[in-house]
């Protein structure tokens, strides 16, 4: 239970994907102009998250890993060398799948979340969190865990931007600075922030 | 979009549309590479080849793919490629491949590799399609060895591993900048790099949102 909680911590404050891994950085520099938005991605990379990094854990375990198919008569298949390949097509498909139930069974949410879910396939943060869990072999119950904590990270890390460039439009901001680059010295600000939590442990 | 010869859609995106500083494309995976300039050289590579490759296959087969899963399609081409990347670093530069982590399958979601196939290679020939994968790549270079350069040199005071500037350690007098070498640093040069481009060429500051309302002039009371 304490790893549990540790990883989560971990995930939100200390590795956060956004601010200390530059991961999901396209969508998060783009869609972080207005605070509504930015909490409608947040919680649909959230709930995709959520889904994709067990679903493409029970993937690696049971399907790629060398002798995973054991089950089916091949113990000496290794088929790992697959991993990219299969962990995007779970994620486009999940992705795919979410949009047509949410659309048929809870049209609300469906309307709120509806134009950022196609985004959330190319998000680097989707793929991230899959690769780091395969990175650092972690099981089914901290993959869930992980996946809660690296999504809600993220969610925390792009509405705070966008509270802030809602904030900051009003300022005088050099010429050559407008936009773009005022916006990634804030986030390295925040990421400066962030850095803070380094010393934490649980 | 006017027909553009192939030596513009080679040379236009290192400056001129800089598919980083510009178009906001690819900045994720890149980042956390710069630490050192090894990795980023690396990483420079192993993209500029997956854009142009990508570019120049989707590019030959665009008449065949039904515009209704034409994204899944462009999905398997970059991942294939991405994986056969991914094996010859393990198997010719394994120490380089376990530095990059992730960050190599990550270039499968890179946006500059999707956003090339989907707005140039869906459009154009073959060949000026793999000269506009090498642009574009190497617009993403220049910007990603700049911030290399900077964050080794004063962060380890080295290049490529080769001592440049001594530090304190070694019995010199450089004292490395710790920061550097955190993930904040990237961000700063970042926007310094961009704050550059855009004094040099002015057309590509963006207007702003919201201007102050001009204060009425003879009027001071306060």
């Amino acid at each position: 239970m304490e790893n549990l909680i540790s990883i989560f911590i971990t995930s939100v404050f200390i590795e956060n994907m956004a601010l200390a891994f530059f991961l999901g950085m396209c969508t998060f520099l783009a869609v972080s102009k207005k605070i509504e938005t930015a909490i409608g991605l947040g919680v649909a990379v959230v709930v995709v998250q959520v889904i994709t990094v067990p679903a493409n854990y029970l993937i690696l375990t049971y399907l790629l890993k060398d002798g995973a198919l054991a089950w089916a008569g091949y113990p000496d298949v290794d088929l790992s060398f697959l991993g990219f390949l299969s962990y995007i097509g779970m994620i486009a498909a999940i992705v795919q799948i979410m949009e047509m139930v949410l659309d048929k069974y809870v049209p609300v949410l469906y309307n709120a979340l509806g134009v950022f879910l196609p985004l959330i396939t190319v998000n680097c943060a989707i793929l991230g969190g899959t690769l780091f869990m395969v990175e650092r072999d972690y099981n089914f119950g901290e993959s869930v865990v992980y996946g809660i904590g690296s999504g809600f990270g993220w969610a925390l890390a792009i509405a705070a931007l966008a509270g802030i460039r809602e904030k900051l439009k009003y300022s005088d901001v050099p010429k050559g600075l407008e936009g773009l680059g005022i916006t990634f010295i804030t986030v390295g600000l925040m990421s400066l922030g962030f850095m803070s939590f380094g010393g934490m442990t649980i | 979009m006017a027909e553009q010869s192939t030596k513009e859609v080679l040379i236009e995106p290192i400056f001129g549309a800089n598919p980083i500083a510009l178009q906001i494309l690819g900045i994720c995976s890149s980042l956390a590479v710069t630490t050192s300039l090894n990795t980023a050289l690396v990483m420079c590579i192993a993209l500029t080849l997956v854009t142009a490759c990508s570019s120049f296959c989707i590019a030959l087969i665009r008449q065949f793919i039904p515009s209704s899963i034409r994204i899944i399609v462009q999905m398997t081409i970059i991942a294939s490629l991405v994986i056969c990347v991914d094996q010859v670093l393990q198997a010719y530069a394994y120490d380089i491949a376990k530095s990059l982590s992730v960050f190599v399958g990550l270039i499968i979601t890179n946006c500059i590799v999707m956003g090339r196939a989907e707005a140039f290679a869906m459009n154009n020939s073959a060949p000026k399609s793999f000269m506009d994968g090498i642009g574009n790549g190497l617009g993403y270079s220049v910007v990603l060895i700049f911030i290399a350069v900077i964050r080794e040199l004063f962060g380890s005071g080295s290049l490529m591993g080769f001592e440049i500037l001594q530090t304190i350690d070694n019995g010199g007098w450089y004292l490395p900048n710790g920061m550097m070498l955190l993930p904040p640093s990237a961000f700063f040069i970042i926007a310094g790099f961009i704050w550059i481009l855009r004094q040099w060429k002015t057309e590509q500051q963006e207007k702003r949102e919201f201007t102050m309302a001009q204060q009425s002039e003879g009027v001071e009371s306060h």
